[in-house]
Parts: C-alpha cells; structure tokens; sequence
C-alpha cells in the first residue's frame, strides 16, 4: 500500500523543529530515519497529518561527552554510532547492541534515538537505555527537560513524549573501564525480530558485585529494568549460587506473553538463559 | 495538503527536479517519475531488498523514504552499474554464474553488494551470506548468488589490486 497524504516540513534548526511542533500540535510526527515510522504509514497503520523531518537539522548530529554522560544527538544514524571510536569507548553496550538493531540497510538511516521514541517492544535500544541509566532529552517551545529511561518507556509504542516535544538526544552513562557488559537475545533466524533479549552491566571490585543493571526486551509490553535480578547480583561475590538467584529473579520479575513465534514460557525461560550467558560471557568494554 | 512540493537530487550523477506529493516514495519517484525502473518495488515494507539503492553512498531501502525527506542527496540505482557497452563486474558475475532466474530481486542484491564490496574486499562465504541475508530471492536462487558474490570479489580485487 501507499502512505495516506501528509503535509511536510523540513525545519533547518531544533527551535524551527519544536515551532512547527507547537503549530501542529497532535498532528504531528517527527520523521528522523523513518525506518519503523514509514512501514507503519505504508501499511497505513499511522496516518499524521504532517511530518516534521530533522533530516536538515544538521546541529543534531553529535556524539560527545559531558561529564559523566555521553550524549547521542536526535541525527545520529545507528551505523554511525556504532562504528563511532567514542562510542565504543565510552557506552561499549551500545556498540554490542547496534549490530543487532534492524538490518544493515535500516541501521544506514535509522537512528538511536528514533529507535527510542519508537518504543517498539522488541527493539533492543530502550533495553539499552535502560541499562545506561539514559536521561532523554525532550525539547518542546516551552524548554527543555531530561527524562530519566526509567519513566520514559510506557508501554508498547507509548512514551511519555507530549505533542509540541522532541527527543533532541539521549544522554547515557559513560562505562567505567572496569565494567562489563553484554547483550544477548534470539530471534528466529537472521536479522528477524528477537523473541526476547537482555542488556546488562555490572561491576565488581575486590570480589563483591558493587554494580548491575539488567533489562529484558520482547518479553513484556514494554522493555523493563529487572531490579530483583540487580538485587540479587550487587554485593554478591558473582558465584553459581549468586547467578542462579539472578536467574530465579529475572524470571519472577518478567510477564512475558505467547505469540506465534514463542509462548510465554518459553520467554521467561528465555530470560534466565540469556542472562545467565551474558554474566558468563560478558566483554570487558 | 496534496500539494506538490519541488525535489531536486541526483541520480546516477545527473541532476533531477521535479514535484512530487509528500508522501511519494523514493521507489516510486525513480519509477514514475523518472522513468528509472530498474529498481524494483516488492514489500513496501523494507523486508524484501527488491528496491534497495544507494542513498549518500550506503544502502537504503527505497520504499522506507519519501522523496521530499531525501531532497539534495545522491542516488545510485542499478542503471549506473553497466556502461553502455560493458556490464558491471558484479552484474558479469550474477549473469556466468547464473545468479538470477526471474530477476525480479537481482537490482537489490547487486546494489546490496556494491556496498559488501565497498566495506569488505575479500569477504568469505559467511560475510556474504550476512550481507544478503535481507535480500529475498523467491526463485530461491541463494547459492549461486552468494557464489557469483564471492567470484565478483576476486574480480574486482583483481582490476583494483590493493
């Protein structure tokens, strides 16, 4: 199928993006990739009456640091974040999980940030941000304000985003060099989207777990903290019996739903293996 | 709202105007409105490959991007690989290895290993069948295509040593 008509603006400038925002109001969506917005109009699933693209908007095309935060500006392709050397320094997790987002063609326009005010329940960046301790910058003719990870996924394609805002960029934790982290998910067969996932982080010193965060994707309505399983896991000395407690937690925490590609148990399952696999096998950054 | 809005990009290195509706898409200004169809159109989904370009030099899916969002970029179709009297090495590769049978998918899976190509001089088969793996064949013609890739490689490394 073809798109419903639209009307299209292409604003030069972030204070441009929100003045055509505040106009519009409701009827509008920011194009930015389009890599999930424009099959879902395609399919005429989402119909705006006018979309806002920050493809011009050239000022929000930054990677850089400040302070203890690396931020992702609104532009960045996900092919350039995760080929991006202070990305792979700085948020290794987010270079992990880049390689799995999409496929090669999409991750060329798509963007980070996009992917996030997406909220698709399967998608592996809010699980990313989640375990960033991400703040999300929204920007809007009334100012600008930083939204913790925690309160910005809702639910399925559901976020605290209000019309007039913008996600202008995602500001996530620098990783300390000691840290580690992983993402692991399964899917059925190449790049198809995962049946469930986890991105995780933790450190340690002297022996005792003094940091984790742990989230789940595709296993619930919404990509989700797993706070019992980081529970489990910080001040513990790492150990099988540590682990397997992180394992029972992750699958208590999650409520996962069946589907034709996996049922519910087989989710929660899931869950507990793959963050078994990443406690085991997670890289040093 | 149906109003036409003016586009001007290149394509295949030639400078091309024109107004278009918003929600035109790329696949379909190449076809319709500049009569470029060589690359075709499938899902309009972005799960197939059939329609896949060159959008600033990296692959696109052109049924994902309106032709409004991509004015001022370059393009590169399938009609740019072949001069008028010599066929792509890629494109003589996909034809002695008998890589297509319909050649409904055969724009997609060349554009698809021009990029391959451009990252990855010497790719081995499991690279290759990465690359692809987004591209649908429904002759299911895969192993010669991954075969006519890999003989496309030694070629190419062989008319640009490095």
């Amino acid at each position: 199928m073809k798109p419903a008509p639209f009307s299209f603006v292409a604003p030069e400038s972030l204070d441009e993006v929100v003045r055509a925002l505040a106009e519009h109001g409701d009827d509008a969506r920011i194009l930015a990739g389009g890599q999930s917005l424009v099959p879902l109009m395609n399919l005429r699933l989402a119909r705006p009456e006018v979309l806002v693209s920050i493809n011009r908007c050239h000022e929000l095309d930054y990677i850089r640091l400040a302070g203890d935060r690396l931020v992702v500006g609104a532009l960045v392709r996900q092919i350039d974040a995760e080929t991006s050397p202070l990305v792979q320094a700085e948020c290794p997790l987010l270079a992990t999980a880049l390689p799995h987002v999409g496929l090669p063609a999409t991750r060329n326009r798509g963007t980070v940030c996009g992917s996030l005010a997406h909220c698709d329940p399967l998608a592996e960046l809010p699980a990313v941000a989640l375990a960033l301790d991400a703040e999300l910058v929204l920007t809007s003719a009334a100012g600008e304000r930083r939204v913790p990870a925690d309160d910005f996924f809702i639910t399925e394609m559901t976020t605290c985003i209000e019309p007039g805002e913008v996600v202008a960029a995602v500001a996530l934790a620098r990783q300390d060099p000691s840290e580690r982290s992983a993402l692991h998910e399964v899917s059925n067969g190449g790049h198809a989207f995962p049946v469930g996932g986890v991105a995780l982080r933790w450190a340690s010193a002297d022996g005792v777990c003094t940091m984790a965060r742990i989230a789940a994707f595709g296993v619930g309505s919404v990509a989700q903290r797993l706070v019992d399983a980081e529970e489990a896991l910080v001040g513990s000395d790492l150990g099988p019996a540590a682990v397997a407690a992180a394992v029972a937690a992750a699958r208590a925490e999650v409520n996962p739903t069946g589907d034709i590609h996996a049922d519910a148990d087989y989710r929660r399952h899931l869950v507990g293996v793959l963050l078994e696999r990443g406690l085991l096998e997670g890289e040093s950054p | 709202m149906n109003d036409e809005v003016p586009v001007t990009v290149t394509v295949n290195g030639r400078t091309r105007q024109s107004r278009v509706e918003p929600r035109r898409l790329l696949v379909d200004f190449l076809r319709h409105d500049l009569g470029l169809t060589g690359t075709h159109i499938g899902c309009e989904q972005g799960v197939c490959g059939a329609c896949t370009v060159l959008l600033d030099g990296r692959t696109a899916r052109s049924c994902l991007h309106f032709a409004v969002a991509v004015d001022g970029s370059e393009i590169r179709t399938v009609e740019d690989l072949a001069s008028l009297d010599e066929l792509h090495p890629i494109q003589e590769m996909f034809h002695r290895k008998h890589a297509l049978q319909c050649g409904f998918c055969t724009p997609g899976f060349l554009l698809t290993t021009v990029e391959l190509l451009e990252r990855t001089a010497e790719p081995d088969e499991a690279a290759i069948r990465e690359a692809l793996m987004n591209n649908v064949c429904r002759c299911t013609g895969y192993a010669n295509i991954v075969d006519a890739v890999a003989e496309a490689a030694v070629e190419l490394r062989r008319r640009n040593p490095a």
